[in-house]
């Protein structure tokens, strides 16, 4: 059994625009140490697969940056590894109508390398749902039904806000799919939602990429499985694990929180001993604790260093807190330094941020502060 | 084919460390866990990697495996090059006959051929046992500034402490006019840091000169450095400035990880521009839990600390638990430190279990520093004093 792995990084990107301003959806930092896309890399890779495409179309250099030759997810190979497939240009179309915006244009988008696959299975995942999950067990089940197309899902209660956030499956007792409800305005009440993982065979794949470039098709739910639920037999795979969505700002910073709050969904992602989330290494040496430092309930990656009082906090690979400054409920990124005697909470501190000392900065809880890479406050 | 380097790097890995006792019971010393996340070996390849240096042979002879594991295709030193990259030399059965490595001279001699692919101008001699970071660039320079066919190392010591060390004394150019092994009453406090650059031809020959006398141990300390010295052969140091220690007994590699405390900490690791590069394993970012107290200490990926943490440095996947107290301690990887345990002026070695309400280890002002060996379970309310050395084989007889 041969499987491919495909990663859209975009598609979610206006979701949480402020933190894709100069970044993909993939490479928004997570989780304290590390990207969005480190979950469906290091999910695959933990998985066997180990040919997989990254399609993206626009502010990739982080994602390159981040991705670099794969070697930090062992995908450094001589036959397969990862691919970064960027939007193809032909010197006569413009630029703007080779931008996809659904999963479907960007398979599309991608078609050549398509119709070169050889695999058996295709694995596709998105950036903006979070687990630890083994495919093997959704490919198990695939291959069991005879399935052309299974889609992992989980079951959940749903209020409208969530609902319309989300993709919802509906299925037989027997697991075959009977209808797909893509964004319901008005749904509230429990129902299985899409992880937006779906295994397929390569054949059918291939098949109608080729089919909707010609028909013009612009929506893989609408326009090709919508159309072909009862022609083909499509599964759903309940997935029993935790899985975070994020799906806007205020999700975002939820979810982070959670991490801090929940030891049992921290350990889900990342406490699975067989099955470790990787991220690219930074080699930082350990964070260091003052006599003066006063932590408490919070998340610390490596390279920190740490003179000041934290509470309720994510710190990122080398943050530094100085004497006397208070950070609370905040989410401070990679390399963000609070000099002396200031004070940050409710905050989400991009890359590089410095914030010059006694300067007190605070959002609300139900309104956190974003500022933007690299600012000086 | 071998592309031509101007130098390369010959590191002396095979020492068994026996004052590390338990600590290198299974791994060289090199390979012994030092600062968190680090291994003593990453300090001298890191600084290869930093000086501009890609072609390291390193040499391994004692409890290879781990070592051997760790340093792999050199990945994490940038070192896994088409084009010279680490290799890894162990002692190897010839049409001649077998041997393992005599001395460090006879280990070098031994894998000529491997330095004769490069055909270096320069050999930079290393070991494997020193914390420290270093330009060898600078040093290469000085080398070839002075013509010497051989260039040695040294560290400025407090003149008391002179006399534990190899010292050298020198003219005003820092040739090298005498050398003293331990001397008694020293002249000056120049004392080499068993880090040598050898212009190769020169070595080459030396090499094969001492290998040819039946009476030579085949050291570079003892046979090597006094003939060259004895011919005439131009000889030079290399002062070097900053932070140097041998951490080849317990005392100093608790000293050494108690040197990367402090703000500003004696030993630096943060700077971004000279980093220690080491093998990384995936852990998740550390959890400090409510009521958790850290003092001036090191935590790395993968703790979970709900205790009390005082200047010690704790490794990858170290679990600290409610109401324990670790005070003065250097803790190795996946150690779980159960509630109420405490623990003091101890280094205690990786996957080991201390029992609830444990008391292992005695004040530092008692100067009895404990050793505690890995994957070992201690029983709740175990009671350990200081100064001990424990490991599997007598574990039995201090818990009940």
């Amino acid at each position: 059994m041969s499987v491919t792995g495909i990663i859209f990084s975009n598609l979610h990107d206006n979701e949480i625009s402020e933190l894709t301003r100069v970044r993909t959806l993939a490479s928004v930092p997570f989780g304290c140490r590390y990207r969005l896309i480190d979950f469906p890399l290091s999910n695959m890779v933990n998985s066997n697969i180990s040919n997989i495409n990254v399609i993206t179309q626009y502010n990739y250099h982080s994602l390159m940056d981040h991705i670099g030759s794969g070697k930090d997810w062992d995908l450094a190979r001589r036959s397969g590894g990862i691919k970064i497939l960027p939007p193809y240009i032909n010197s006569d179309a413009s630029m703007r109508t080779n931008l996809s915006n659904t999963r479907l244009e960007a398979l599309k988008s991608v078609g050549y390398s398509i119709a070169q696959m050889t695999s058996d299975y295709v694995v596709m995942a998105d950036c903006n749902v979070i687990c630890n999950i083994d495919f093997n067990d959704v490919l198990n089940d695939h291959i069991a039904n005879g399935a052309d197309v299974t889609i992992a899902v989980k079951r959940m209660n749903l209020d409208r806000a969530m609902a319309k956030a989300n993709t919802l499956v509906f299925s037989s007792k027997e697991g075959r799919i009977t209808d797909l409800l893509p964004n319901p305005t008005n749904y509230e009440g429990y129902a299985d939602v899409s992880l937006n993982i779906i295994v397929l065979n390569r054949k059918y794949l291939q098949e109608f990429v080729l089919d909707s470039i010609a028909h013009g098709y612009s929506s893989i739910t609408r326009d090709v499985f919508l159309k072909s639920l009862y022609a083909r037999n499509f599964r759903i795979y309940r997935y029993e694990g935790y899985f975070a969505c994020i799906s806007s700002f205020d999700d975002y910073f939820t979810c982070n929180m959670q991490l801090i709050k929940n030891e049992e969904l921290f350990n889900s992602f990342f406490g699975v001993e067989e099955r470790p989330i990787f991220t690219k290494v930074r080699n930082s040496a350990p964070t260091y604790y003052s006599e003066d430092s006063k932590v408490e309930n919070s998340l610390i990656a490596d390279g920190c260093v740490i003179e000041g009082t934290v509470e309720n906090s994510i710190l990122f690979r080398g943050v530094k807190v100085g004497k006397g400054a208070v950070v609370k409920n905040s989410i401070l990124f990679q390399d963000t330094i609070i000099s002396e005697a200031s004070s940050v909470a409710y905050t989400v501190c991009d890359k590089n941020v410095v914030i010059r000392n006694n300067v007190n900065i605070s959002g609300h809880t139900t309104l956190p502060l974003y500022i933007d890479r690299g600012r000086m406050v | 084919m071998f592309q031509k380097k101007e130098c390369i790097a010959m590191l002396l890995a095979g020492g068994q460390g026996s004052r590390l006792y338990t600590l290198t019971e299974k791994t060289a010393k090199p390979a012994v866990p030092f600062g968190g996340k680090y291994r003593i070996i990453d300090f001298p390849m890191s600084n290869c990697v930093n000086s501009g240096i890609d072609t390291v042979g390193v040499l391994t002879q004692y409890q290879p495996l781990v070592l051997n594991e760790y340093i792999g295709n050199g990945e994490p030193w940038d070192l896994d090059r088409t084009r010279g990259g680490v290799t890894v030399l162990s002692p190897y059965e010839a049409k001649g006959g077998k041997d393992w490595y005599r001395g460090t001279a006879n280990a070098i001699y031994q894998n000529l051929t491997f330095i004769e692919r490069y055909d270096p101008e320069y050999t930079l001699i290393l070991s494997g046992d020193h914390i420290y970071k270093m330009d060898y660039s600078k040093m290469l320079d000085e080398h070839k500034k002075n013509g010497a066919d051989c260039t040695i190392a040294v560290l400025e010591v407090p003149m008391e402490e002179a006399s534990r060390f190899g010292i050298l004394n020198t003219d005003e150019n820092n040739k090298i006019v005498e050398f003293e092994e331990k001397p008694k009453y020293p002249k000056s406090n120049k004392a080499s840091m068993g880090i040598y650059i050898f212009t190769t031809k020169v070595l080459k020959k030396y090499l094969i000169e001492d290998e040819a006398n039946p009476e030579s141990s085949n050291d570079f300390g003892k046979n090597i450095i006094p003939t060259m010295f004895a011919d005439g052969c131009p000889m030079y140091t290399y002062a070097f400035q900053g932070y140097w220690k041998d951490v080849g007994t317990l005392t100093s590699l608790w000293e050494a990880n108690m040197d990367l405390l402090g703000n500003p900490p004696a030993f630096d690791l943060y700077d971004r521009n000279f980093r220690i590069f080491y093998r990384h394993e995936a852990y998740p970012p550390h959890r400090i839990g409510k009521g958790a107290s850290i003092k001036n200490s090191m935590i790395t990926e993968g703790c979970v600390i709900d205790g009390t943490v005082e200047n010690s440095v704790l490794a990858n996947g170290v679990i600290v638990e409610k109401g324990a107290v670790v005070k003065d301690c250097v803790i190795m990887s996946d150690v779980r430190i159960c509630a109420g345990a405490k623990l003091e002026y101890a280094i205690i070695d990786s996957n080991t279990v201390i029992g609830t309400n444990s008391v292992i280890g005695e004040s530092k002002d008692k100067q009895k520093l404990l050793l505690v060996g890995a994957e070992l379970t201690f029983p709740a309310d175990s009671k350990i004093d200081g100064g001990l050395m424990i490991d599997s084989a007598n574990i039995k007889d201090y818990i009940a």
